[in-house]
């Protein structure tokens, strides 16, 4: 390869800060986070609820509510040896950028459509803003997608949404968002609210998918088993900020932060014996005023005063894994059971 | 028979539930559902959307009354007995709701919510002893110092601090039976597993039996591991039995394809596992339930003629487990 020295890269994330205005102060919601996506990789951001990576998904794709706002940072896209920052783009460029080249798709596929349009009025609108001016050539690209999202175009383009089971419609919105070959797609909780069964073909239906058609894809869930499934990174977000990012390998069987190593230690799984795991003590901090030093220490058993004091920064500790912990080395060693003792404790 | 065998201490006979849809049109949501649970048992019912666990749950606590069949308490019909019967079951039996942001009167304090049925049935004769038990019940479920959480309104507590608040409410009557309805699952992993910590322990030390419903089977089988799991489909149950035997073992078609869909926690077992392919992904409707065994559309082992004629009946196979499955019953189910 020519270019072997540098990676392509679909985006690039330098010191992102995002606050909510609120009446009792400024909420942060993400602080600080810098992170690169890799073209063709799917990079998982896991965490809990209120960690900020909805908004965080929302400040990439610049679909904030206008309580909040990007305080400083920069997003760079790379796309075909071009290169801008979209935290600079106009609303003009941000309607012709979104979708074409960067697609999101919503957690809660019955309200991403609108009810009284037919599934087709609602690809042929979305066609027509980005420039789609044949119907029949609409057609044939809609039924190819269809085809890999495994439904049939003649019954689900004539169903209103309503018509149309949790399942079916999220997968019409999975290949509504890759109608115009995005080379970026962020899928926001793509399977929350789904049946198992149902679940189980949506996430066949990405793996499918991200094997034909070569997209850098953004995953956001907070549950750890569709990270384990689909993801080539994880990310772990914890009050705003990013805590880890590994390989999927590493995240699950060699984490380097407290959290991420009680996150996967607090998941049932269904393999073998039945396993003790572990709850994380506490509950997440306020955003609006988080605790000084490592945002994590009131929670962590690692916990001492340098974590008090001084916020830790993501670190390449171990080749390709990067932590934000002074005490990675003593979570390394011992594999995170000091997460477990306190709990017996 | 020994004295240290439990009692059988809530059971369901031949359920059936049906609600009208429209002044001609009604749906059966239970067909035929019949479990029992002893004293300190735990009973899961797992089951996607629409398969009537909530409604069994609803039923076993005395909130709806079934169309038809019985719900007997320590072995009294209770919709056929007497009232003083009938409120010692509604106190002996008491349910955990899903949604503990819902199921908490947002303008009460917490000594408000938990004080209320302590007075209303007599347990504490003022309000001064309902305030002492009001704090030792907020200490049994770990909401301690309790002082600091006895003035505050349900919208000034976190997620999983109601959800404790709700299980408080539960203990208040001192229940032998609680329906726990999806009772973790708006929690955050972090504090889910403190929370069904905190259910193992009322059984441990009070001797409390659960319905514990979920969808969650990787949930189920940490909950219920010395108990029994029940997988419901279509308003009936499927398969029942000891938790190891459905987990590792499971002999109904639907079961199986529930637990080969599952995703994990664990990407080498997830990304290796066998999947079962369905033969369709639409789940019927109640309205329209298939002829026969009414899995029998999406099912891979469908065979014509037996599988879509007769309604399979729960039997017993192997290891105390019990499964609606023609083709089981012909021994033609191998691994």
């Amino acid at each position: 390869m020519a270019e072997a020295t540098q990676t392509p890269y679909t985006l690039k994330v330098e010191n992102l800060r995002v606050s909510y205005q609120a009446e009792r102060g400024k909420v942060k919601a993400v602080r600080d986070v810098s992170f690169t996506l890799q073209k063709g990789e799917t990079l998982a951001f896991i965490g809990e609820s209120g960690c900020g990576k909805t908004t965080l998904g929302l400040s990439l794709i610049r679909l904030l509510p206008t309580t909040a706002a990007i305080e400083q940072g920069k997003i760079i896209y790379h796309h075909n040896g071009e290169e801008f920052d979209i935290v600079n783009l106009s609303e003009k460029q941000l309607r012709r950028f979104r979708w074409r080249e960067f697609a999101m798709i919503f957690q809660g596929a019955q309200n991403a459509f609108n009810p009284v349009l037919r599934i087709w009025d609602q690809f042929w609108e979305t066609a027509r803003a980005h420039g789609e001016t044949n119907k029949r050539h609409l057609r044939e690209r809609v039924e190819e997608t269809f085809r890999l999202v495994q439904l049939d175009p003649d019954r689900v383009l004539r169903a209103y949404p309503h018509q149309l089971s949790g399942g079916m419609r999220q997968r019409v919105l999975i290949a509504l968002g890759l109608l115009l070959k995005p080379p970026l797609v962020l899928l926001d909780e793509p399977t929350t609210a789904l049946d198992i069964l149902t679940q189980r073909s949506v996430i066949d239906v990405l793996r499918d998918l991200k094997s034909q058609m070569s997209f850098s894809l953004i995953l956001i869930s907070h549950d750890l088993s569709l990270a384990a499934e689909l993801a080539d990174r994880v990310a772990t977000m914890y009050a705003g900020t990013l805590v880890e990012i590994a390989t999927v390998w590493d995240a699950y069987y060699r984490p380097l932060h407290p959290y991420t190593a009680g996150l996967i230690r607090a998941v049932p799984t269904l393999s073998g014996e039945r396993q003790d795991l572990v709850s994380i003590p506490g509950s997440p901090p306020d955003l609006i005023s988080p605790p000084t030093g490592c945002a994590f220490h009131p929670r962590c058993p690692y916990a001492t005063d340098q974590c008090r004091q001084n916020t830790p920064t993501l670190i390449e500790a171990e080749p390709n894994h990067m932590v934000a912990c002074w005490h990675w080395d003593e979570v390394a060693a011992d594999g995170g059971a000091r997460m477990k003792e306190q709990v017996e404790a | 028979m020994s004295t240290q065998e439990a009692q059988e201490l809530l059971s369901l006979h031949h359920v059936v539930m049906e609600f009208k849809v429209s002044r001609r049109a009604t749906v059966r949501v239970l067909d035929d559902v019949s479990f029992s649970v002893k004293e300190g048992e735990i009973l899961c019912l797992v089951g996607e959307s629409g398969c009537g666990k909530t409604t069994s749950g609803k039923i076993a606590a005395g909130l709806l009354q079934p169309t038809s069949g019985e719900v007997r308490f320590r072995g009294q019909n209770v919709w056929t007995a007497d009232k003083a019967t009938f409120r010692q079951y509604r106190r002996g039996v008491q349910i955990i709701h899903q949604d503990p942001y819902a199921s908490l009167n947002p303008t009460q304090r917490v000594e408000d919510i938990l004080s209320a049925p302590l007075l209303r049935h007599k347990i504490a004769r003022n309000r001064r002893e309902a305030h002492q038990q009001v704090l030792d019940l907020l200490r049994t479920v770990d909401l301690t110092p309790p002082e600091d959480f006895i003035k505050k309104y349900p919208h000034q507590l976190s997620g999983g601090q109601r959800q404790r608040v709700s299980i408080a409410r539960a203990l208040t009557l001192r229940p032998q039976f609680l329906v726990a309805d999806e009772a973790v699952s708006m929690l955050d992993v972090s504090i889910r597993v403190s929370l069904l910590q905190l259910l193992e322990r009322l059984r441990d030390q009070m001797g409390v039996a659960y319905l514990f419903i979920t969808h969650d089977l990787a949930v189920a089988k940490y909950f219920a591991w010395e108990g029994r799991i029940a997988v419901m489909y279509l308003g009936r149950i499927v398969e029942i039995g000891p938790t190891p035997q459905i987990i590792n073992n499971p002999q109904h078609p639907y079961t199986r394809a529930l637990l080969s869909a599952l995703p994990e926690a664990d990407p080498k077992a997830t990304r290796s596992k066998q999947r079962v392919h369905l033969r369709s992904l639409d789940v019927p409707s109640l309205l329209n339930v298939p002829r026969g065994c009414s899995f029998h559309p999406r099912c891979p082992l469908f065979e014509e003629g037996l599988c879509d004629g007769k309604v399979p009946e729960l039997h017993a196979a192997s290891n105390g487990v019990q499964v609606a499955c023609h083709l089981n019953e012909n021994e033609k189910v191998a691994a």
